[in-house]
Parts: structure tokens; C-alpha cells; sequence
């Protein structure tokens, strides 16, 4: 009784299917696998990311020759369930399959010998399902279910450790994503109403609304933004990322640069670009506002940081104040603000996700969770601390590393539209970034080592860490000096943010 | 394409299979457990067949021995009719399947529950298929005295204590409907609905009729304040029989009375068709907020279910203003979807709730101790059935909230806009609540009994199904549209064929 798909659709309905499928398949089986089958789980989680990257390749490739890939299924009348790929998902779409091949190899190495990895392993899969959903959603119906799906999927992930404090961050995080879908609900119905679509247009939909519902239209803006901004960690939204740092490193890593965060900063790239169309909303007055706050959140995230010691918590208040660039890149309006934006969206979550991966590593090979406790540690976990620096470098914002590509553009768009606040940001952040990082990188090199590490763990050998656990940071560090390096090159991140620029929101 | 049986012959079977296996079952006890399942297996297959007929040929409306009213009794049925008869067949199904796991370790209650169950699920199907107000009104006895019966199954003080009270409220709400039958039957010689609604006239009489006839139904639906009756009756009956009260029971008074309002009063005009649906919907309102508050504070799982559904009831009532006096259809489509996937949700977790009593001995929430591990299957089928209680989407939940909040943003009736959303977000603090001490291992771990399989599943497949209605739109908004139950008055519906 359930229809198919439409049998009509044009053969390359079937990638964006499949994309789905490749995490949503093996997610599923993985449930039902016994606790030991440690073999077999692995397969399917490697053989389901590769075959994802390869989908995702093959996308790029298409899309970049100017082919079209859209699914569709009906969900009411008037309104489907629509995956349509365009330029923009394949940003976020090759961001999230590529960081999910490595988070996954790390995940592996990370749980070895600790309980529920199936059902780990299970909500893992569903959740990048739900992201790669959310980077493919063709209108707005599509992009809330497959928003709220991620935050279902994401909940059984930070209660995994089952303690009373995950139990907290678990009821803590919900409470905001809840209310911010309710919200986000809210906002498209509303829209629903007066504009009659939800599908996504390059330069949105709701020009014509602009003189008869004006207050309407900046009042779904505002909806619209909150339900997004809590998972993108726009102060004041941003209280349950620290918490939720409760979780496993490998979740955190999800969290933070593959999925939710991201899903929330696509949001508002959405919203501002696809749904109002940016001229439409720097018309309404909106984008003014938006721009403050991203700047706020910028510094907020940053003075913040300084004053943690656990190095986790460092981290998240680090990511508040980063996924705000996306932000602000967007809500700058201008063709070079909107590169830098968007390229932020891929270089915030290859570098953060290195330091994750370091900071998990150290946790887990010698049981250091501070700061304070890493005096001297680049001596005995030099690889690791290589792949950290080289992610400072970049948050920081020093060429050649990717960060700084983004600042660049940023900056420069900020000019571009006459405006020199940003600039002022942006050196700030950079100044915070330094102050809140360089010290961890001189205790890490310069100081001596304790006579003890807090929980040493021995991996056999002169190794300093499990193979594993070691590969993926060194893989997302050496990544984000060749992106940064070769930023010129073709199908590099700065390169498609180009294309979108060009041939989605600023046509001539 | 020629078929073997016709819509007359599922009709009609849709109302004798229950009767005959419960009177088998009454007799051949040994045999229940397979009788059972058997009869809710041809049960489904006839209400797929009368679904099928539907949907080609239009609404249907048969003289039963060939007496045509006002005389004979008439079956009939329409989009409406159907789509809850579906329900019906789908919840029937999932709680037979699981009664006889439930009930093996308690084949004293396993002697009355078949026959009973059965004659519950002959009253609804009748309910759901009856024409004219005298046999409603015996349906609606059937039925609230054999859920009554039903509640008092567990034999517990505090079950037998909340079953008289049951027994009570629903006596006194079919009195008060039966009154109203009797006024109408008075004034203008009939109780054939479709008679009835070319006759009636606004005046005393037809506002008498209406509004006691209403406060009946919403007695025995538990609107607030009339819900007074329910958290203590669901949360002590047997697990599978909270579940069919809940998923299936108020819906057939629901049912009527929103039957009554669109074919016979809404039309009527004047002050009480005016004021009656803001009442409604205000009572809806504040039935939502207070039952999912309620909720939230509960310790015990079948409780907080329970006070879950008189939230939920709350939601069918906010169609009423929305809808306007005259029909607007999205509203009342709203209506329908939340009914159905509050059907199969409710149903769905109060059978895991039943799994969890019988696997951990007791259902405080804050000893689930790490269920989720335990009793995955289970869990699955708790939250999904919640996130369709909430609204979350891919779900019938999530649509049947999508259709209210348009038609409230339409009209701009901020207000239930907002009651509909914050419905939503406490009923994922509740949903919410269970899973995350069911994550969480309690300080002394627990031993667990085994659940079957059988049970673990059935509850699994009631929750697939409330998510899968999500999807249904397809089939299922042409179906709600057969006959016109939201538009066109009975009375022309009744030659259409």
C-alpha cells in the first residue's frame, strides 16, 4: 500500500537513495549483531563509508558536469519528501562522508573492549543518515525531518556512557533541541501558509510575501534561526554543547565538526540563502541582526575558552566561537563573505575534528582530561601533538593551514560590503584563539613531563598509541595543510564555495 | 473486477466474526488463544476489504435482512467509519497476538479476557458501522460494560476500585446519551441519522438533545474536566487491556459524538453551534497542557502513559474550533490522523509497558535500569510509539500536528498554535524521562524474567505502524475522503448508492 518511488524519475533518482541507504543499511544491521562479532560489525561500518565516499564522488563529479540527482516521495498532498543534490549539499554531504570514514575508524579503535558497541555502532550509522538527509533536503518539510531524526539519533549517543551525569547532558540537550524543533515547526508551517511552498530556490521563495507580510515574514526569520541556532551554538543557545562533551571522544568529534553542529550552521545557510533569498532578508533587516550575534558568539565562545581547564570543554567553547564564522559569513552579505562562510563550514570541521581526535587520544592512552595535565606530553605522544599543533595553527588562523583561508575571505567580504567591523572580529578571535591554544602547545613541548601520567595504557611496543586511534587525526592534520595549501586547486573546499557562490545565490 | 464478497458481506462480517469467537471463545476456553488471533486475522482481512470496496465504489449503506430503515437496521460506512475501523483491526491484531503471552502467567484472567475483549471489539465495529442512534446507543452500552468487565480483570483493590468507578461514569454517560436519543426520537419520529439530519430544526429541543448527548460523550471520552475516571482505570487494568481502552475505546465515543456534531448539529446554527466548539477546543487546551504536566510528574510508567492519553485526547477536541461551524476539512483530517496514530502509538506503549512490568516485576521509571540493554526491542517500540505521540517526524503524529498547526496559522488562532507546540515539547519530557533512566543502570543491578518474543514484537509492529502513517497519505487522504463524512450532511450520502 506504501507508494514507490515514482517510477517515472530520471535513472540518477537512485544516488541520492543510496547515499541514504549506505548508512541507514548497515546502521540497522548492526543492531541486531551480537556484542562479539566484532568482525563483522567492522565490515559493515567500513564497507557502508566507503561505498557512501564513493556515491558522494561520483555526485561531484555529476553535479559538477551539470547533472541533476532528485528523489522524491509523497508525504501530504501539495508537499513531498524531496532529496535533491545540488552544489550546496555536496559541500556538506563530502564534509560529513569523508569525516565519517575516519570518525569511524577512530570509533572502532576508541571502543575496542567497552560494552554496547552494537548499539553504539547502530545510532552512529542512523545519525550520519540523518545528516547526509539534511545535507540533500530539496525544501524546508524535508530538511526538519531529517533535523529532527538527527536530534533522535544523536541522544541515544550522548547518554551512551549511561552515567547520572550523561543521563543530565542527555535531558539537558534534548530540552534545547526540543524546544528549538518546536520552534523550527512553528516557523515552517507559518511559511507554509502564506507562501503555499517549502521548496528551496536559489534565490528563495518569498519575495513576493515581502510587502503584504512583512512582520510575518522577519517573525518566521527569527523562528526560523532559533530552531537552527541551538544546534549551530549561538549564544544564548549555546549552553548544552559544553555539557554534552560528556560523551565519547568519537561523538564528540560527530557532534562537533560532522553532524550536529553543522546540520545547525547549514541551517541558517539555508535559511538566509534557499528560503528567503539573501537579498530578500538583508531587505527585510534581519541579516543585520544575525551578523551581531554570530560576532558575539565569536568573542563570547572564545573569552570562555580561556578559562577552561578541561581540555573537552576547551574544545566545545572553542566550536561555539568557530561555527559562528560560518555564521557570520553568511549573514555579511556579499559573494566573498558567503566563499569564506561556506568554506569555513568544511575547514572549522576538519580541523576541529583533529583536535578532538588528540584530545580523545590523550585521554585514552594516558589519562590526561586538563589542560594542567599536559605538561611535556609532545615528547611522549609526538604524532599526536603534531596533528594537534597543525589544528591550533589553523584555528588560530596562520597560513598555510585551512583556517586561514577562511579568515581571508572573510575579511575581505567584509570589506567588500563596506563594512570594517568584522575585521576587528576577526583579529580579536584570532588573539583569543592564541592566547586560549599557544599555551596548551608550550606546556605540551616545552615543559617537562610528570614523573607519571595520570592512567597510562600500554599498546605494546615503543608505540605511542593504537594504530587506530593515531591514523585519523594524522589524516584530517595533513588534510587541512593541503586544503589550506592547495585552496587554488580544482574540487578543493574553496574552490566549490566558489562555484556555489557563482552559480547559486550571486547570478548575475 | 468481480469480487467474491461485496462491501455488504464485510460490513456485515465486520460485526458477526467478533460476536461468534467470543461466544466460541465463552465456550471452548482451551481453544481461546488460537480462536482469538484467528477471528482478529479475518477481522483485519474484512476491514481490508471493505476498505477496498470503499475506495472504488463509494460510501456504502446496507439494509441488513433487507428491512430498510426506519424500520430494519441499517450498517453503513464512509471514510470516517473506515479509517478507524482500520485502526481497530490493526491495535485488535497487535493485542491479540500478545494477550496469550501476557496472560499465561495468569489463566484465570485468560478465561474472561477473550470473550470479553471480543464482545468490546463486536460494540466498536457496530459502533462504528451503525446508522441510526437506538443502535448506537446499544453499542455504546456493549461497549462500556465490557470494558468496565475488562478493567476489573487484574483483580487488584485498587483495579476493582477503579473499575466500578469506570463502570459508573460510563453508565451515567450512556443515560444522558440515551435521554438525548430520546428527546430527538420525540420531536421528530426517528433515530435514523440520516433522517434525522433532513429533519431537525434549531430550537429547544434539538439544543437539549445536543447538549446532553455531548456531556454523555465527553464523560465517557475523558475530556477534561471529565477525566477523572481514567488514569486510575488504564493504569491498573492488565497491560494489553490499558492498551485497547486507550487506543480504542474513548476513540468510539470520540467517534460518536463527532459523528452527531457534523451530521446533525453542526448545521443547526444559533449561540450553542457557536459557543460549543470554543468551549471544546478551550477544554482540549487546557487538557493538552495539563495531562502532559501531569505526565511528567509521574514516577510509575503505566501511570504516566495514561495521564499521556488525556493529553492526547485534549488534541481531538482542538479540531472542533478550527474547523469552524462549517466543515473545514483539514482540521477534522488533523483530527483523524491524531486519532489513529494516537491509536497505535498508546497502544504500542502500553504493551511495552506490560513488557517491562512482566520482565522487572514493577514500573517505576526510575529503576528501568539500563532497559535499553536489556529489552532493546522493547525500548524501540516505546519510543517510537513516543515519537508519534509527540509529534516528531516521520510519524502519523507528526503529520496529524503538521494539518492542525496549518489550519490554526490559516485562521490565526495563535493560541492553539501554541498549545499544539507545547504539547509537543512536554510530551517529549515525558517520552524523554522513561529513555533516559532506561539508559541509565540503577545502583543495585536487576534481574529480569524472560519476555516473549511474541509480546516484544507485537508491540514493536503497533509502533512501526503509528510511524508508517506517516507516510499513508497516498491511500489513506482519498480514503478520509469517501462519502464526504466532513463535508456533505448524511442525509445525501445515504442514495448514493
Amino acid at each position: 500500500m506504501i507508494p514507490a518511488i515514482d517510477a517515472a524519475l530520471p535513472p540518477n533518482a537512485w544516488l541520492p537513495l543510496l547515499v541514504l541507504a549506505s548508512s541507514l543499511l548497515p546502521g540497522l544491521v548492526i543492531f541486531f549483531l551480537a556484542e562479539q562479532r566484532y568482525w563483522t560489525r567492522t565490515l559493515l561500518n567500513l564497507a557502508g563509508s566507503l561505498v557512501k565516499l564513493l556515491l558522494v564522488g561520483a555526485m561531484l563529479w555529476g553535479v559538477f558536469h551539470q547533472q541533476q540527482y532528485a528523489a522524491s516521495l509523497p508525504l501530504l498532498p501539495g508537499l513531498d519528501l524531496v532529496l535533491r543534490v545540488r552544489p550546496l549539499s555536496l559541500l556538506f554531504l563530502s564534509l560529513s562522508a569523508g569525516l565519517w570514514l575516519l570518525t569511524t575508524l577512530y570509533a572502532i579503535g576508541y571502543l575496542e573492549d567497552s560494552p554496547n558497541r552494537s548499539r553504539f555502532f547502530g545510532f552512529f550509522s542512523l545519525c550520519v543518515t540523518a545528516t547526509v538527509g539534511v545535507a540533500m533536503a530539496g525544501n524546508l518539510l524535508t530538511f526538519l525531518i531529517f533535523f529532527e531524526l538527527l536530534t533522535l539519533t544523536t541522544y541515544p549517543l550522548v547518554v551512551h556512557r549511561g552515567t547520572e551525569e550523561a543521563r543530565r547532558a542527555g535531558q539537558i540537550y534534548l530540552a534545547h533541541t526540543v524546544i528549538a524543533g518546536a520552534l523550527l515547526l512553528a516557523g515552517t508551517v507559518w511559511l507554509y501558509t502564506l507562501a503555499g511552498t517549502l521548496t528551496f530556490t536559489t534565490q528563495g521563495f518569498v519575495a513576493d510575501l515581502v510587502e503584504r507580510h512583512r512582520w510575518s515574514l522577519i517573525a518566521i526569520f527569527v523562528l526560523l534561526i532559533i530552531g537552527v541556532g541551538v544546534k549551530a551554538a549561538l549564544v544564548p543557545l549555546q549552553s548544552w554543547l559544553p555539557r554534552a562533551m560528556v560523551a565519547p571522544a568519537p561523538v564528540s568529534a560527530l557532534l562537533h565538526a560532522v553532524a550536529v553542529v553543522k546540520a545547525g550552521a547549514f541551517g541558517i545557510v539555508l535559511i538566509v540563502y534557499d528560503v528567503f533569498g539573501v537579498e530578500v532578508a538583508a531587505e527585510l533587516g534581519v541579516t543585520k541582526p544575525l551578523a551581531l550575534v554570530a560576532a558575539f558568539t565569536i568573542l563570547y565562545g572564545s573569552v570562555r575558552a580561556l578559562f577552561q581547564d578541561n581540555l573537552k570543554r576547551r574544545l566545545a567553547f572553542s566550536t561555539v566561537s568557530q561555527v559562528s564564522y560560518i555564521v557570520l559569513g553568511v549573514a555579511i552579505v556579499g559573494p566573498l563573505a558567503t566563499v569564506g562562510g561556506l568554506v569555513h563550514l568544511v575547514h572549522q570541521g576538519v580541523m576541529k575534528i583533529t583536535l578532538f581526535f588528540c584530545a580523545g587520544n590523550l585521554a585514552e592512552t594516558l589519562g590526561i582530561h586538563k589542560v594542567s595535565e599536559m605538561n611535556g606530553v609532545g615528547r611522549r605522544m609526538p604524532w599526536t601533538m603534531l596533528a594537534f599543533s597543525i589544528g591550533v595553527f589553523g584555528m588560530i588562523g596562520l597560513p598555510p593551514v585551512a583556517g586561514f583561508i577562511s579568515k581571508w575571505y572573510l575579511g575581505l567580504g567584509g570589506l567588500e560590503a563596506g563594512l570594517h567591523w568584522p575585521l576587528f572580529v576577526l583579529a580579536g578571535s584570532s588573539l583569543l584563539n592564541a592566547a586560549y591554544f599557544l599555551p596548551i602547545l608550550h606546556r605540551a613541548w616545552f615543559c617537562e613531563p610528570p614523573e607519571a601520567w595520570p592512567e597510562e595504557r600500554d599498546f605494546g611496543g615503543n608505540k605511542e598509541t593504537a594504530w587506530l586511534l593515531l591514523l585519523p587525526p594524522l589524516v584530517t592534520a595533513a588534510l587541512s595543510l593541503l586544503i589550506g595549501l592547495f585552496a587554488s586547486m580544482p574540487f578543493t573546499p574553496l574552490e566549490w564555495a566558489r562555484l556555489i557562490a557563482e552559480r547559486e545565490f550571486y547570478q548575475p | 473486477m468481480p469480487m467474491l464478497l461485496n462491501g455488504a458481506d464485510w460490513a456485515t462480517a465486520l460485526v458477526f466474526v467478533p460476536l461468534l469467537a467470543a461466544l466460541a471463545c465463552f465456550l471452548v476456553p482451551r481453544a481461546a488463544d488460537w480462536l482469538g488471533v484467528l477471528a482478529a486475522l479475518l477481522i483485519l482481512l474484512a476491514t481490508l476489504g471493505l476498505v477496498q470496496d470503499l475506495l472504488s465504489d463509494g460510501p456504502l449503506r446496507v439494509a441488513v435482512g433487507g428491512w430498510g430503515a426506519p424500520l430494519g437496521i441499517d450498517l453503513w460506512a464512509d471514510g470516517l467509519s473506515a479509517a478507524l475501523l482500520l485502526m481497530t483491526a490493526l491495535v485488535g491484531l497487535g493485542v491479540s497476538v500478545y494477550a496469550p503471552g501476557y496472560f499465561a502467567a495468569h489463566p484465570q484472567q485468560q478465561r474472561w479476557f477473550w470473550p470479553l475483549w471480543l464482545l468490546l471489539w463486536t460494540a466498536l465495529n457496530g459502533l462504528y458501522l451503525s446508522a441510526d442512534l437506538f443502535n448506537l446507543y446499544v453499542m455504546l452500552e456493549v461497549l462500556g460494560l465490557s470494558a468496565a468487565a475488562l478493567t476489573a480483570l487484574s483483580g487488584s483493590a485498587t483495579g476493582l476500585n477503579a473499575a466500578m468507578r469506570y463502570l459508573l461514569v460510563s453508565l451515567l454517560g450512556s443515560a444522558a446519551y440515551l435521554l438525548g436519543v430520546a428527546l430527538l426520537y420525540h420531536g421528530y419520529g426517528t433515530v435514523d441519522i440520516a433522517l434525522l439530519g433532513q429533519r431537525i430544526e434549531a430550537g429547544a429541543v434539538a439544543t437539549t438533545a445536543l447538549l446532553v448527548m455531548a456531556a454523555g460523550l465527553l464523560l465517557k471520552t475523558a475530556l477534561l474536566p471529565f477525566h477523572f475516571w481514567l488514569p486510575p482505570a488504564h493504569g491498573s487494568a492488565p497491560a494489553p487491556v490499558s492498551a485497547l481502552l486507550s487506543a480504542l475505546v474513548i476513540k468510539a465515543s470520540f467517534y460518536l459524538l463527532l459523528r452527531l456534531w457534523l451530521d446533525l448539529f453542526s448545521g443547526l446554527g444559533g449561540l450553542l453551534a457557536a459557543l460549543l466548539p470554543e468551549l471544546l477546543g478551550l477544554l482540549g487546551a487546557a487538557a493538552v497542557l495539563w495531562g502532559s504536566v501531569q505526565a511528567l510528574r509521574q514516577r510509575r510508567l503505566k501511570l504516566l502513559i495514561a495521564y499521556s492519553t488525556v493529553a492526547q485526547i485534549g488534541y481531538l477536541f482542538l479540531g472542533f474550533p478550527l474547523a469552524g461551524v462549517q466543515a473545514e476539512e483539514v482540521a477534522w483530517r488533523a483530527v483523524l490522523y491524531l486519532a489513529l496514530a494516537h491509536g497505535l502509538a498508546k497502544a504500542a506503549m502500553f504493551l511495552s509497558a506490560g513488557n517491562l512490568l512482566q520482565f522487572a516485576g514493577h514500573d517505576r521509571i526510575a529503576d528501568l535500569d539500563r532497559a535499553v540493554q536489556r529489552l532493546p526491542l522493547t525500548l524501540t517500540a516505546f519510543v517510537l510509539g513516543g515519537i508519534s505521540i509527540m509529534g516528531l517526524p516521520p510519524s502519523g503524529g507528526f503529520v496529524g500536528k503538521w494539518l492542525l498547526l496549518e489550519s490554526a496559522f490559516t485562521q490565526g488562532r495563535w493560541g492553539f498554535a501554541i498549545v499544539v507546540l507545547l504539547g509537543g515539547v512536554l510530551a517529549a519530557g515525558y517520552v524523554f524521562k522513561v529513555v533516559g533512566y532506561a539508559f541509565t543502570p540503577t545502583e543495585i543491578a536487576q534481574e529480569g524474567e524472560a519476555v516473549p518474543l511474541r509480546m516484544q514484537w507485537s508491540a514493536l509492529l503497533l509502533a512501526f505502524g503509528a510511524i508508517l502513517l506517516g507516510f499513508s497519505a497516498p491511500w489513506l487522504w482519498p480514503l478520509l475522503g469517501v462519502g464526504d463524512p466532513f463535508g456533505l450532511p448524511i442525509a445525501e450520502v445515504g442514495a448514493a448508492r
